[in-house]
């Protein structure tokens, strides 16, 4: 409980710290400690596969890169010369349908006032045999994102094959001008094809 | 409560303190075996057979004066050294030398291991960032991308030792070696896995982040004393790691190499330190024997040789597996 409540804690204001710091370098840092917190959080809550995949993806490949973008841009401490307010509508829109959106999920007794009675109520089938084996986190993803979901997991990673090729077109274009070293064409070479003895010394 | 927390301290500290000895003593192996492979003799002054070098150079380093940039920006410059050297002391406690030997046995501890060993890049970019030098700046540039690189194909490696094993435990990553240790069936994997990870440590021949003839030293030149000897362990502590994970995975944890009874008498550390030691000694010997690598070389081997290798290896195992039914 303890370290729920530091988790959550430091996540939160280092999460206010990445709008709010002056140094996009130091926001960016910032963000980084919110991934650990909330990989943290996955640890109490016994999803260990899924906080590591959160560390080795989002902190080790995405914000590695985020960093590196930040980093090469050059931007001295932007001062933040524009009104603050000025996005407060639209965000504050975006906010409170997000916090609806999470009191509808979690639970209906917090705002009785709503009418977001989910229906738990019917009678359900109870499968025993699957209550007897403890599965691990990992078995248990398998066997549902292979079997039950394999259509949606076949759709996503389709979208991030387009998304992969579309990279690749966008920064495929050969320029003639440059200098290539092509690898097998040098292992090719034959030494005595290229050094020739002309005449007799 | 007390009593758990006082044990779990100890045991902690019990694999730390051999860990920082063990980093030391790797140092000044190195600088011998690279000096009997170069015809000289190497530190032989301070204790006999030089035994004390490693000790008086720790001494002199945290002695001397820290230096502070005057542009640095000072909480990220005093930060990255640290996590540098914590990261490399994190991934110990899921390492088993032994049946059981193991701080904390993770269901997920191959996740955790490559997790902390990507994790490593961002004590060197803010190191090199936050000193506000342009050498350390280049060289971090280079090593975090360096390192990005070869990560996607340790991590394809680790999926097919994976695959093999069915676990993502460290400890049951070993027991499924128990016929066969893994370097005999998947040898070119181990071939390839050994050159990813000199790659993610920034060792010879793919030490561009350091290059002295042409950066310097790369994103630890404006650190002294203290700041650069935490660089320093923790880059050893690494390289350990780093040969222990080649163990694991590929030459068996800490199983005898054959199944004689005189074998099982010597105990499974001894084993794990000495393959360890030889995974090591193989680090040091492609330093003194290869010369560096250029940049562009570097990317070419990294994304067009070892990623298009590793993942057909990934095809071909788990349809080799697939096919015979062995799938455990």
């Amino acid at each position: 409980m303890i370290l729920f409540s530091v988790f959550s804690s430091i996540a939160l204001v280092s999460s206010v710290m990445v709008i709010r710091a002056k140094n996009p370098v130091h926001s960016v840092l910032f963000f980084i400690l919110v991934f650990f917190n909330t990989s943290g959080l996955l640890v109490l809550l016994g999803l260990d596969f899924f906080a590591m995949i959160f560390l080795v993806v989002y902190v080790g490949a995405i914000a590695v890169l985020f960093l590196f973008v930040v980093m090469m841009l050059n931007i001295k401490i932007a001062e933040i010369h524009e009104n603050v307010l000025r996005y407060l509508p639209v965000g504050g829109i975006i906010g409170l349908i997000f916090l609806l959106e999470i009191f509808f999920i979690i639970d209906n007794d917090y705002i009785p006032i709503l009418p977001t009675k989910l229906s738990t109520t019917y009678l359900t089938y109870t499968v025993y045999a699957e209550k007897i084996q403890s599965w691990t986190n990992l078995e248990t993803l398998g066997n549902l994102l292979y079997t039950t979901y394999f259509i949606l997991f076949l759709v996503s990673s389709l979208i991030l094959l387009v998304a992969m090729i579309g990279a690749i077109v966008l920064t495929m274009h050969k320029t003639t001008q440059v200098k290539r070293q092509d690898v097998f064409r040098q292992n090719a070479i034959d030494f005595k094809s290229t050094i020739k003895k002309i005449r007799d010394i | 409560m007390t009593f758990f927390f006082l044990t779990l301290v100890l045991k902690i500290v019990v694999l730390t303190i051999p860990l920082l000895l063990g980093v030391a003593f790797l140092v000044l192996a190195e600088r011998k075996v690279l000096a009997s492979m170069q015809r000289r003799k190497g530190p032989n002054v301070v204790g006999i057979f030089g035994i004390f070098q490693p000790i008086a150079d720790g001494l002199k380093l945290v002695v001397k004066e820290p230096v502070l940039p005057s542009s640095a920006n000072l909480v990220i410059f005093l930060f990255a050294p640290v996590l540098t050297f914590l990261l490399s002391q994190v991934a110990w406690a899921v390492i088993p030398f032994g049946d059981g030997l193991v701080l904390a046995d993770l269901n997920v501890g191959l996740l955790y291991l490559f997790a902390v060993s990507s994790l490593g890049v961002y004590g060197i970019i803010t190191a090199g960032w936050s000193s506000n030098s342009k050498y350390a700046f280049l060289g971090s540039l280079r090593s975090a991308a360096q390192m990005v690189s070869y990560e996607v194909s340790i991590g394809l490696i680790l999926i097919t030792v994976l695959l093999c094993t069915g676990s993502l435990n460290l400890s049951e990553v070993v027991r499924a070696q128990t016929h066969v240790w893994f370097c005999v069936p998947l040898f070119p994997l181990l071939v390839m896995f050994f050159i990813s990870c000199l790659a993610e440590t920034n060792r010879a021949p793919f030490d561009l982040p350091e290059a002295e003839a042409e950066l310097v030293a790369g994103y630890n030149v404006e650190y002294s004393s203290m700041g650069f000897a935490l660089f320093f362990l923790g880059e050893y502590a690494n390289m350990i790691v780093m040969g222990s994970l080649c163990t694991l995975f590929f030459l068996g944890g800490w199983l005898p190499p054959f199944d004689f009874v005189a074998f099982h008498w010597i105990p499974g550390i001894f084993w794990f330190g000495l393959k360890v030691t030889f995974f090591l000694f193989c680090f040091i010997w492609v330093r003194a024997a290869f010369p560096r690598y250029r940049y562009d070389q570097l990317m070419r081997l990294g994304w067009k040789v070892l990623l298009p290798l590793s993942l057909a290896w990934v095809v071909l195992v788990s349809g080799i597996l697939l096919s015979f039914d062995y799938l455990p």
